[in-house]
């Protein structure tokens, strides 16, 4: 290793992260940056999983984008088309995207492009569609294809328009240090960074010489929408973790992610390879009617914000939803990003938290510190509906599970040819 | 049934209404209830979970709704009162523990960057290893934690030794570090009294009795039961021996211990006769030895405690070096000689006794005209005495020819301690420090102007509940710069070391520096110096204890590395 050690190696990996410029450069559809989903593929969150290992929101999910697609026009059809195996899955991370729940995209869909201005690197997510019944938990009737479609012809072109009439694209570092002081972690709430983002898109959208209706349509749809930034934030989180995981060395955690059957982790000085464990259920607070046996266990690539020190890790920065942590408040919340810092190497300089006297967010999880405490990250999430197209019913807290960590370290104890025995 | 209630323009977030919700639910009578905003995407919540009504169709984003499924309208009233109660008293009961909890080392450095201690409670197997690192941070090491093998306690002590530090324990039950309790401590008065134990119980008694005999303790160190034995030759001991020599809080210093190797003992004995301060030592199930110097030997916990105690109180001293007046008498080699000037028969008696034996003088034994002592220019006078009382009140009472006596001390050159009593209580005169302050004051100006000066000390009998007050008079005197004691007694030693110092003999109460220089590394002196800063390593009752008597604190949550999993801690040892 051209490191002395592994402690120089994870410096080296977060000064990837504090050196990163993500810029958000357009929306275009998901095909025209991801070659692979040329052909009939969705990209799906977590590491691989198989049809029948998806629970049922996903395969809502691939049943609705497969309509959406126009692979089969019914319900029965696509699910025979995806049962027998006519439809390939692709991991989103293995395509240098990041999809929130189901975390399901296909070719037509749009995303945003978020790059890296140091390395050129990009990474990729689809739109947020707003609450309710949504495709990410599973919802396909024909409520969520048509605001699919609207998305493809309307919001995504729309956004392209306006994002490429700012000289070389959004600096998104400037809008994410604002709004953490505004009181967002990134994964529970997003409602500052999203009223910023519209504040700073308007006056272009306004010169993008849209119709009248659509820039009504879009502009209605930003203003409902609290957690629109939220895709945003994922892609910016996966550009900086690849290029964190470029330096090829160390014990840093560069990608957390979930499929609701896996919860996979990928590390410095690991390469491409996940090191999974089932997956958890989370814990929170239910709409009414609803209770944690109708919960489905956790998915999203969503998770990507907390490998970045945001979310779940961050959880002081946002007042407005500590109260997900158990039913506790402030001082609960305070508590768990103590406690997060703990199997961190860093505090981010560059996401200064007030509520946290001024210290940065938690930077670089280290796999060793994880095993070494038993602490395992803490991930703020949305809960979904086991059942496809219920959609949420809840939102709380998971954490990861401190199998994938075990199984990492073994790894890297054989890469630097350390023995146990 | 459902029953719909909307409060206009009430916005609430949604994890507020989400908690109210839950708590609605628990109502009595209550099937099943929702309060959400009347967003349109919450409408369809309120559909999905069969709570829809035709009301919610005039809901505004910005309106409360609330819909309740209840067999009881009555339930819907309770219902609107609880929202408003929960509403209006949203803020969470605070539930900050003052203590900081941390899992790594690097965290409670991180919260106390201060820290001078670290207490360590874990199991036995575990403590050594926490100990060293403790040790590397350069912190010092109280071990609470017992089943330490020998091996890991020699290698601990010497570690500590070279680095400056001190290991107390294993197995140390008890102590006390600036009057803060570590681990099983009783709360004791901040005192100079200091003790170094190998017995926590031991300890303990010490203390206590120390305590409810109205002393106090300045530093408790407990060593471990195992310090003495000939492996590890007392390392902590005398660490700890030294320390409360160096400790400007420490007058006294008590030793308990278990029965010693032999050759230890000895060692332990030789440290005593370096120290500066008197020591009180316990060798339990051992016969007390003859005192030697100022080393006393004593039979019980109980005893010990109280010969501490009385070599305790000895307590005002003057800084002979120090005192101006004292170098200026020092020069006149006539200034040698004490004047007693007492109300008290008593008193008076008890302070010739004291000087007589103290000067190997002839006893007075005649006592005629209440002249208790009369040597050279030595004089102790009971003015209560008939021959001074007769047509006047007592000198309790009428203070004039007591004044009268101090005005002429304080011209005769030869007077170096004006030495006084002061009874009080009923009967007596109302303020006889009143009297005597401006009088002393005066003496001392008029002395000055012929180029002398002098030492006035006095005692006060009386008590806090008496007329006059016990403190006061005892203010009004040192006001004026009498020094005032204890003890009747006390006054008349501190009278005769005063005149020993001026005869050039070295006092026994000064301190001496003899084979005490400091510690070429004193962080164990910086730890006694001031309340503990102390990392917790286990049970969390001993943080709390130590939080409550102004000690700082992080709580360190311990556990195994990696759960425990040897193979896991083997590699994350190696993998750096």
């Amino acid at each position: 290793m051209k490191y002395q050690s592994i402690q120089e190696a994870n410096e080296a990996v977060i000064q990837q992260v504090l050196e990163s410029q993500p810029f958000l450069l357009d929306v275009v559809p998901a095909k025209s940056v991801i070659p692979e989903l040329n052909g009939k593929v969705l990209m799906h969150a977590g590491p691989p999983i198989k049809w029948g290992n998806m629970t049922d929101p996903m395969q809502g999910s691939c049943i609705g984008a497969t309509l959406f697609e126009g692979w089969a026009d019914n319900e029965d059809d696509a699910k025979k088309m995806l049962e027998a195996g006519d439809i390939k899955f692709i991991p989103c991370h293995s395509v240098d995207a990041v999809g929130p729940m189901g975390g399901i995209t296909s070719a037509n869909m749009p995303v945003v492009v978020v790059e890296n201005k140091v390395n050129g690197k990009q990474a990729y997510c689809n739109l947020n569609e707003g609450i309710g019944a949504v495709l990410r938990f599973g919802a396909y009737n024909s409520e969520v294809i048509n605001r699919l479609k609207w998305i493809k012809d309307v919001l995504g072109p729309a956004l392209s328009k306006a994002l490429k009439q700012i000289d070389g694209g959004m600096n998104v570092n400037v809008l994410v240090a604002k709004a953490i002081t505004m009181g967002d972690e990134f994964h529970q709430r997003n409602i500052a960074a999203s009223a910023l983002f519209l504040k700073d898109i308007v006056p272009y959208l306004l010169t993008a010489d849209l119709p009248e209706k659509e820039l009504q349509e879009v502009t209605k749809f930003l203003a409902d929408t609290d957690q629109f930034f939220l895709n945003i934030m994922m892609a910016t989180a996966k550009v900086t973790m690849d290029s964190a995981a470029t330096i090829e060395e160390g014990s840093i955690v560069t990608a957390l992610s979930r499929n609701g059957y896996e919860f996979g982790i990928k590390v410095s000085g690991l390469g491409d390879q996940w090191f999974t464990a089932p997956v958890n259920t989370p814990d929170g607070l239910y709409f009414s009617g609803y209770s944690a046996e109708d919960a489905n266990p956790d998915m999203g690539d969503s998770a990507i914000t907390e490998t970045y020190g945001v979310g779940g890790m961050a959880m002081i920065a946002a007042p407005g939803v500590t109260r997900f942590v158990g039913t506790g408040g402030f001082n609960d919340a305070i508590q768990t990003s103590d406690e997060m810092r703990e199997i961190c190497i860093a505090n981010n300089p560059n996401l200064s938290i007030p509520t946290w006297d001024f210290q940065g967010a938690c930077l670089g999880i280290d796999i060793r510190k994880v095993v070494e405490t038993g602490i395992t990250p803490v991930i703020n999430t949305g809960i979904a509906h086991k059942t496809a197209g219920i959609g949420q019913i809840g939102a709380g807290t998971v954490r990861v599970p401190l199998g994938c960590f075990e199984k990492a370290l073994e790894a890297l104890a054989e890469k630097y040819g350390v023995e146990a025995d | 049934m459902l029953y719909t209630v909307i409060k206009k323009n009430l916005y609430q977030d949604s994890v507020s209404l989400m908690l109210l919700t839950n708590h609605l639910s628990s109502i009595n009578g209550v099937n099943q209830i929702q309060v959400m905003m009347g967003t349109p995407a919450n409408k369809d919540i309120f559909k999905g979970s069969g709570l829809y009504t035709d009301e919610l169709e005039e809901a505004n984003p910005s309106d409360l709704c609330i819909v309740v499924n209840t067999e009881d309208e009555g339930t819907v009233d309770q219902v609107v009162e609880e929202t408003d109660n929960y509403l209006s008293n949203q803020s969470q009961e605070s539930q900050q523990s003052s203590i900081p909890v941390v899992r790594t080392w690097e965290m409670a450095e991180n919260k106390l960057p201060t820290a001078d201690v670290a207490l360590i409670s874990i199991a036995g197997e575990h403590a050594p290893a926490e100990a060293n690192k403790a040790l590397d941070r350069g912190l010092n090491v109280f071990m609470f934690s017992d089943n330490v093998s020998f091996e890991d306690e020699l290698q601990l002590k010497q570690r500590a030794q070279e680095k400056g530090l001190i290991v107390m324990g294993p197995d140390c039950g008890t102590g006390i570090l600036d009057g803060v309790p570590m681990a099983f401590a009783n709360v004791v008065e901040k005192g100079n009294i200091g003790i170094v134990g190998a017995s926590g119980t031991g300890i303990q008694e010490v203390s206590t009795i120390i305590g409810r005999n109205g002393g106090g303790v300045s530093q408790a160190i407990g060593t471990g039961g195992r310090d003495l034995s000939s492996e590890i030759g007392a390392i902590t001991t005398i660490r700890g021996l030294r320390v409360l020599d160096q400790d400007p809080e420490t007058d006294v210093i008590t030793y308990i211990s278990k029965p010693p190797a032999p050759e230890v003992r000895e060692k332990v004995a030789e440290v005593f006769n370096t120290l500066s301060k008197p020591v009180v030592a316990i060798f339990m199930g051992d016969k007390p030895k003859e005192a030697h110097g100022n080393v006393h030997y004593t039979w019980t916990l109980e005893d010990t405690a109280l010969k501490a105690l009385e070599l305790a109180k000895k307590s005002t001293t003057i800084d002979f070096a120090a005192n101006e007046d004292l170098a200026k008498m020092k020069e006149n080699n006539k200034q040698r000689y004490i004047k007693g000037y007492f109300c008290g028969g008593t008193l008076a008696h008890e302070a010739a006794m004291i000087v007589e034996d103290a000067f190997n003088l002839e006893g007075e034994t005649e006592h005629t005209d209440g002249m208790m002592l009369h040597y050279e220019g030595h004089e102790v006078i009971d003015l209560g005495d008939d021959a001074y009382t007769e047509g006047r009140a007592h000198p309790m009472i009428d203070p004039t020819l007591r004044v009268e006596k101090v005005k002429e001390a304080a011209k005769d050159p030869e007077t170096a301690v004006i030495l006084l009593d002061n009874v009080i209580g009923y009967g007596a005169h109302e303020d006889m420090a009143g009297v005597f302050a401006p009088v002393v004051q005066e003496a001392r100006e008029t002395a000055a102007k012929d180029g002398r000066a002098f030492v006035a000390i006095a005692s006060v009998t009386g008590t806090a509940d008496d007329p006059q007050v016990y403190q006061d008079q005892v203010d009004k005197l040192e006001a004026a710069g009498v020094i005032v004691t204890e003890s009747n007694a006390q006054a008349t030693k501190l009278a005769v070391e005063v005149v020993n110092y001026l005869n050039g003999e070295q006092s026994t109460s000064t301190s001496i520096t003899q084979n005490s220089k400091a510690d070429e590394n004193d962080k164990v002196a910086e730890l006694i110096a001031s309340k503990p800063r102390v990392i917790n390593v286990g049970m969390k009752s001993f943080a709390e204890a130590i939080l409550e008597h102004g000690g700082e604190v992080v709580q360190y949550q311990w556990a195994p590395i990696a759960g425990g999993n040897k193979r896991l801690a083997k590699i994350l040892e190696k993998l750096k």
